[in-house]
């Protein structure tokens, strides 16, 4: 046993030696993910390395890829990003905002490795891409359905960082849930994290003790579901279906789908075609889905969700139509205006009505 | 029967091979781990220990990346290691960190556009009294009250971690960050920038500090007077008293030590590798000291060799995540088993085995 397990180590130490990992030819196409959270969030990394596992199934032994979890944002985001490059992976995909400077960094030191980046701006270098979903058409859309399913008129929403994805999201949640009943008041409460289910937890304890009734959040992690049933009240899941709180407290949720994406890209650079892009996909394209409406939402309104859902994907409706005012009061958006892409992209600001301030 | 016996006087064979000992029994027991997984635990020993050193494609930068990790580290387990030996348990370090990055950053932050060459060293010292300013507060507190200091230093990291939130969404946000929390760029405005000393080497002024840091307390504890003041305080405080030594100064000058420590170290870091003050800036270096500090035994070579094998399962980790497919939580575990099999083999130096004849009843 001994000897076999002994000679079985020193055969792999051989190997290794006899071959370094270096890309050739004939290699596969080396795919490199750094998550943000654990794999197993069950939110936002979760589904990312979906995304992965998608790629593997798609190309087969024609891609290797690997993976690191919970990388801090900052100096060790950069150092794994530096050896992910130096042992041959020829696209990198970094999963969170704070990436963004490592990533450039590394891209520009490594100019023949492809660096793709989610929910970013900056591509300071032809060899990065950045890449975003529409998350604000789906809030859109439970948006109104917390609206309709409130019988408090309070709504809770957990949010990430004040950042402009997040804020957006607040935003046209908002509009949709006042659209919905014009009553409604929405509270929101600002954690700092991406992934921390006690602190996320603690939040939605507070919210609860407001009188909150429906929760939504922008975070990573089950925590605020567990919340929410505990208090026996409804929550939508986040970046992934949450599925095992269906049919309640879950009553919906918006599911990131990164798969398509992510072969699209891989399909790229196997073929040598791979460009320096901006996609920002919606419901339309398949990147942002809406998880099963649950049977404890009122039968019309699954219907006018689903209405919502559809007239967003066909481009017939934008979440962000006037008229809108900014939270001071000063015109945003007049009657029948839609918002550009540059101003949601920069969004800083709260739209009238919603009570509180931005933390800066 | 095999009996334990207390040793009138540690064993300093045990105490030197114990250190060695537990690296090869968390090699051994992490490559059971790394089976269990199914991983071949002797690729994955290879990709933790040898190939951020001798790897063809990747050392040449892991290398000096050891020094970038395990710059902090050292610089925060000397400072530590003072008040350990007296028996002083400042286990807040973590807080002085954050606290040096913010003072140091704040008052470079101030000047912000000049190219001023005096800014930096302004920072340094601003860093340091940072650290030292939240390390007097648990040691004032012990002083005047006899409060706990464990209690009261570990707290007040929180606090730092809510003020380092604060900070980097109001006070020192970059105003040209388009709504994003974090600081300006330190690392890429001149006056106020740690870079590479020389390139590709990883040395920054911070590791500079911790090498220096290391033959200070070199000196300091075998040449000086000061030295044997801290040990006796640590085993025998009655005697300390009575040898003159004040329980009170000795509070003040380890939690000075370590505080100013802990305070270059976050401030070298925010203007160096993080490069800005962020809200998630502390990755739990002030933690890892500890560790750090034990492992090395309270000494300053020892420190020294334990920080760099710290940093070297980290960066070890990150290799064989991406390499082999490693959970994260595996190196976390493997980290883990290393400070636990110090203290669990820690006995051998402080007890022996006896064979004994069965005990009448």
């Amino acid at each position: 046993m001994t000897l076999t397990f002994t000679r079985r180590g020193a055969a792999a130490l051989a190997l290794a030696a006899a071959l370094p990992f270096a890309a050739q030819a004939e290699d596969p196409t080396k795919v490199g993910f750094i998550y943000v959270g654990p794999v197993g969030d069950l939110g936002w990394s979760y589904e990312h390395d979906q995304g992965r596992i998608a790629v593997e199934e798609e190309f087969g032994d024609s891609v290797e890829t690997t993976y690191v979890e919970s990388v801090p944002e900052g100096a060790d985001a950069e150092r794994i990003l530096t050896q992910m490059a130096l042992a041959g992976t020829d696209l990198i995909f970094t999963t969170s905002f704070g990436y963004m400077d490592p990533t450039n960094n590394v891209a520009a030191k490594f100019p023949d490795v492809k660096f793709e980046h989610a929910t970013g701006y900056r591509r300071d270098h032809p060899n990065v891409s950045t890449y975003s979903a529409r998350f604000y058409e789906g809030r859109a859309v439970l948006g109104h359905i917390a609206g309709k399913m409130t019988s408090s008129n309070k709504i809770g929403y957990i949010a990430s960082f004040p950042i402009p994805e997040v804020i957006r999201g607040i935003n046209s949640a908002y509009l949709h849930a006042k659209k919905a009943n014009p009553d409604v008041e929405m509270s929101v409460v600002w954690v700092y994290t991406w992934f921390d289910p006690g602190k996320e937890a603690d939040a939605a304890r507070a919210l609860i003790d407001q009188g909150v009734d429906v929760l939504m959040q922008h975070t990573d992690s089950t925590a605020p579901q567990a919340a929410a049933k505990e208090a026996g009240i409804y929550s939508f899941g986040q970046a992934s279906d949450m599925a095992q709180y269906k049919p309640a407290p879950r009553i919906g949720s918006i599911i990131d789908n990164w798969a398509p994406y992510y072969i699209e890209r891989v399909k790229a650079v196997k073929e040598g075609t791979w460009e320096s892009v901006d996609t920002w996909h919606g419901i339309n394209e398949g990147m942002v889905e809406l998880g099963e409406f649950s049977e404890a939402i009122p039968e019309e309104v699954r219907a006018e969700a689903q209405a919502l859902s559809d007239s967003i994907a066909a481009g017939e409706y934008h979440p962000f139509t006037g008229p809108i005012n900014k939270q001071d009061g000063s015109a945003w958006l007049a009657e029948g205006e839609t918002s550009d892409d540059g101003t949601l992209l920069g969004m800083n600001f709260y739209i009238e009505g919603i009570t509180g301030d931005i933390p800066n | 029967m095999l009996r334990l016996e207390k040793r009138p006087q540690p064993s300093k064979l045990w105490t030197a091979l114990t250190p060695l000992l537990a690296v090869l029994a968390t090699m051994v027991a992490g490559g059971l781990l790394f089976a269990l997984l199914g991983k071949n635990p002797v690729e994955a020993i290879r990709v933790i220990f040898f190939d951020p050193l001798f790897n063809e494609q990747v050392a040449s930068y892991a290398r000096p990346q050891l020094l970038v990790k395990a710059g902090p580290l050292i610089l925060i387990a000397i400072g530590l290691s003072f008040g350990f030996r007296a028996g002083i348990w400042n286990i807040g370090a973590e807080g002085q960190y954050i606290m040096g990055a913010i003072c140091g950053a704040a008052v470079g932050l101030a000047f912000y556009p000049s190219e001023n060459p005096l800014i930096f060293p302004l920072m340094v010292m601003a860093g340091a009294l940072g650290g030292w300013i939240w390390a007097m507060i648990p040691a004032i507190l012990k002083i005047t009250f006899r409060t706990n200091e464990i209690l009261v230093s570990l707290l007040l990291v929180y606090v730092a971690e809510q003020l380092l939130a604060s900070v980097s969404l109001g006070l020192l946000r970059n105003p040209e960050g388009g709504g994003f929390p974090g600081s300006r760029n330190l690392a890429s405005w001149d006056a106020s920038s740690n870079p590479e000393l020389i390139a590709g080497t990883g040395m920054h002024w911070g590791v500079v500090a911790a090498f220096i840091s290391v033959i200070f307390a070199y000196v300091m504890l075998s040449r000086h007077i000061f030295g044997v003041q801290l040990q006796l305080a640590g085993q025998a405080p009655r005697a300390a008293r009575f040898a003159g030594v004040r329980p009170e100064m000795m509070v003040f000058i380890c939690f000075t030590a370590s505080g100013v420590l802990a305070g270059l170290a976050g401030l070298f870091e925010v203007t160096g590798p993080a490069g800005q003050i962020s809200i998630d800036f502390n990755v739990g270096y002030g933690f890892t000291a500890i560790i750090v500090a034990f492992l090395g035994r309270l000494h300053p070579i020892g420190i020294l060799l334990a920080g760099l094998l710290m940093a070297l399962t980290y960066i070890g980790g990150e290799l064989a995540q991406f390499m082999l497919g490693l959970p994260a939580a595996a190196i976390q575990a493997f980290q883990g088993m290393l400070l636990f099999f110090l203290l669990a083999f820690d006995m051998l130096s402080n007890y022996r085995f006896r064979l004994s004849a069965r005990e009448a009843a």
